[in-house]
C-alpha cells in the first residue's frame, strides 16, 4: 500500500510505507493543456469519491517568493537555479505533498521533477547530478506527458500569451537572438530530454494534439485504473453505497464537503 | 565530472563555533599577502538569499534537515561559481572560514544521508589542505556560552527538538557535530590544530602546514602592483 523513492531513501522524518494516498503527475511543456486538463481530472476524481490534492512548481511559501524574484535577474548561474528549484520542490514534496498522501488524497501534480530534471540538462548539467539531487523525491503512481508539436505550442502560447516567456524560450542559452527560432530550438531541445526520461522512467505519452474532451477522456481511462488497483473495492452487504465503504474514502470523510482543505496557493508575487 | 582547469589552490579552515579558526585564518590571508600571493578569502556566511528563506522557514516551522540543507547549498554554489571557482582557475590560493565540510557535519546531525549530501557537494572542489581546529568540547562551550550570547535557534539547533532549552540545546548539537567532524577528520584527511595551545603556535603549525603543501612562490603574484 505505502510509497517508494527513486533510491529508495527518504528524507529524515518520512516514512514512504505510511504514505495511502496516490500521487499522479501531469507533465508537458506550457501551454499543453496541463492546468485545464488537472482542473477537469481534480472535478472527475472528487466526484467519484476521493479527495484530491493538487501541487506545482515554485509554489513553496519558503522559497517562491526567491525564485520569482530570482528569475527576473539574470544573476544566477544554472547551478544556483537548480538547487533553488529543487528547495522549492523538496519543500512542497515534505510540506504538502506528503502530509496529503499520509492522508489518503490523490495528488494531482502539475509537472514534477521531470520538468526540473530536462530543464537542468538542457543547460548542461551532469545528468547524474541532477538524478542524485532528487534521488530522495516519491516515485509517483502515474506520470502523464503531454505532448504537443512544436508549432501548435507555439501559437497556442502566443494566442493565450500574446508574447513569449524569456525562461520558456530558452533565452539564457543563447541559442539564438531572434525569440521564435530560440524557443523551437530550446523546445526542441526540452523533448528530446523528455523522450530520453520516459525511457528512464517509463511515463505515458498523451498525445495533447486533441481536443480538450478527448484527452481528458483518456486521462480518465488510464487514471481510472490506477485508482481501481490501489484501493480494490471490497463487497459492500446491504446494498449501501460503495463509495461510502472505500478505505480510502472513510478518510475522506473527516474533511467536511464544500471546505477544501488544500485550496491552491495563488501564485507567488515577484 | 570534468570541470575547468583550476591551477589555484584551497584551504580550509574547520571547527566548532569558538575554536578560533577564523582567527588563524585571518592571520594566515595577512601573511599570504606580506608574501605578494595571488589570495582570496571567502567566508560560510550567509547571503540574502538564507536569511530569507530561514526567515521564513523559522516563523512558519517550515524548515526540515532536507530543505535546510537545501537553501544552503544553493547558497554554496551561487558562491562556488561565481567566487571560489573562477579564482581556482585564475590561479590563486583561496582560503575558505569553513567549507563544505560545515554542511556535511550539520546536515548529518540533522538526519540527512551522508551519500545524498556528498553527490549533492559534488559539484565542488575538495580543498587540497583542510584544518581542523580540535577543541575539548567543554572549552568551545565556554568560549561561546561565557560571553552570554543571544543564541540562534538554528544555530543551537532547536529544530531537532532535543530539548526546550536554547543554550542546552546549543551543547547538546554542538557534541553532536564534533562527533561528525571526527569522523571527517580521518575520512577526509584533516590536518588537526590543538586549538588549545597558544595563538601564535597555532598560527606557527599553520604556515608550516601551508608551506609544505602549496608550492608558494608559484603564487607570487606577477602582476605590477597599482594599488
Amino acid at each position: 500500500m505505502g510509497m517508494s523513492t527513486f533510491s529508495g531513501k527518504a528524507p529524515p522524518g518520512i516514512d514512504p510505507d505510511a504514505l495511502t494516498g496516490t500521487l499522479i503527475v501531469v507533465e508537458g511543456p506550457d501551454s499543453s493543456g496541463r492546468s485545464t486538463q488537472i482542473s477537469r481530472l481534480r472535478e472527475w476524481i472528487e466526484q467519484s469519491g476521493y479527495p484530491v490534492a493538487e501541487t506545482g512548481l515554485k509554489r513553496s511559501q519558503l522559497v517562491g517568493s526567491d525564485l520569482e524574484k530570482a528569475k527576473q535577474g539574470n544573476v544566477l548561474s544554472p547551478r544556483t537555479l537548480s538547487l533553488f528549484y529543487a528547495t522549492d520542490f523538496y519543500d512542497q514534496l515534505e510540506n504538502r505533498i506528503v502530509p496529503a498522501l499520509r492522508a489518503g488524497f490523490v495528488v494531482l501534480a502539475d509537472r514534477y521533477i521531470f520538468t526540473l530534471m530536462a530543464r537542468d540538462t538542457v543547460r548542461g548539467a551532469d545528468p547524474a547530478w541532477v538524478e542524485s539531487l532528487y534521488a530522495l523525491a516519491l516515485v509517483p503512481h502515474a506520470v502523464y506527458y503531454l505532448v504537443v508539436s512544436p508549432e501548435a505550442l507555439l501559437e497556442r502560447t502566443l494566442t493565450k500569451h500574446g508574447r513569449l516567456d524569456y525562461w520558456e524560450s530558452g533565452m539564457d542559452l543563447g541559442l539564438s537572438r531572434d525569440w521564435v527560432t530560440s524557443y523551437r530550438r530550446y523546445q526542441r531541445r526540452l523533448r528530446s530530454q523528455f523522450k530520453a526520461l520516459q525511457k528512464q522512467y517509463g511515463f505515458e505519452a498523451i498525445g495533447a494534439n486533441r481536443p480538450v474532451e478527448a484527452i481528458h477522456r483518456e486521462l480518465q481511462a488510464r487514471i481510472a485504473s490506477v485508482l481501481a488497483q490501489r484501493y480494490p473495492i471490497p463487497p459492500v452487504a446491504g446494498g449501501k453505497d460503495v463509495a461510502v465503504a472505500h478505505s480510502g474514502n472513510r478518510r475522506a470523510g473527516a474533511i467536511r464537503p464544500g471546505r477544501r482543505k488544500w485550496r491552491p496557493i495563488p501564485p507567488a508575487r515577484g | 565530472m570534468n570541470g575547468p582547469a583550476m591551477p589555484g589552490r584551497l584551504v580550509a579552515v574547520e571547527g566548532l563555533d569558538g575554536s578560533g579558526k577564523s582567527t588563524q585564518i585571518y592571520l594566515l590571508h595577512r601573511w599570504l599577502q606580506g608574501l605578494g600571493c595571488k589570495v582570496f578569502f571567502s567566508e560560510w556566511n550567509s547571503s540574502e538569499l538564507v536569511k530569507g528563506a530561514t526567515r521564513r522557514g523559522k516563523k512558519r516551522q517550515l524548515l526540515t534537515p532536507t530543505t535546510f540543507s537545501l537553501v544552503h547549498a544553493t547558497d554554496f554554489a551561487d558562491r562556488y561559481e561565481r567566487q571560489i571557482q573562477p579564482m581556482l582557475q585564475a590561479g590563486y590560493i583561496v582560503l575558505c572560514d569553513r567549507y563544505l565540510f560545515t554542511a556535511y557535519a550539520r546536515d548529518a546531525v540533522r538526519g540527512c544521508e551522508a551519500g545524498w549530501l556528498r553527490r549533492l557537494y559534488g559539484f565542488a572542489r575538495l580543498p587540497d589542505l583542510t584544518l581542523y581546529f580540535r577543541l575539548p568540547l567543554e572549552t568551545a562551550l565556554g568560549r561561546i556560552l561565557n560571553g552570554r550570547p543571544r543564541l540562534k535557534y538554528f544555530e543551537a539547533g532547536m529544530d531537532l527538538g532535543l530539548t526546550t532549552d536554547i543554550r542546552e540545546s546549543f551543547q547538546l548539537f554542538q557534541g553532536l557535530i564534533m562527533q561528525e567532524y571526527e569522523r571527517l577528520a580521518s575520512e577526509f584527511g584533516f590536518e588537526i590544530v590543538d586549538a588549545r595551545s597558544g595563538v601564535h603556535e597555532q598560527q606557527t603549525l599553520v604556515r608550516r602546514l601551508v608551506s609544505s603543501s602549496i608550492d608558494l612562490p608559484e603564487y607570487r603574484s606577477t602582476a605590477p602592483q597599482w594599488a
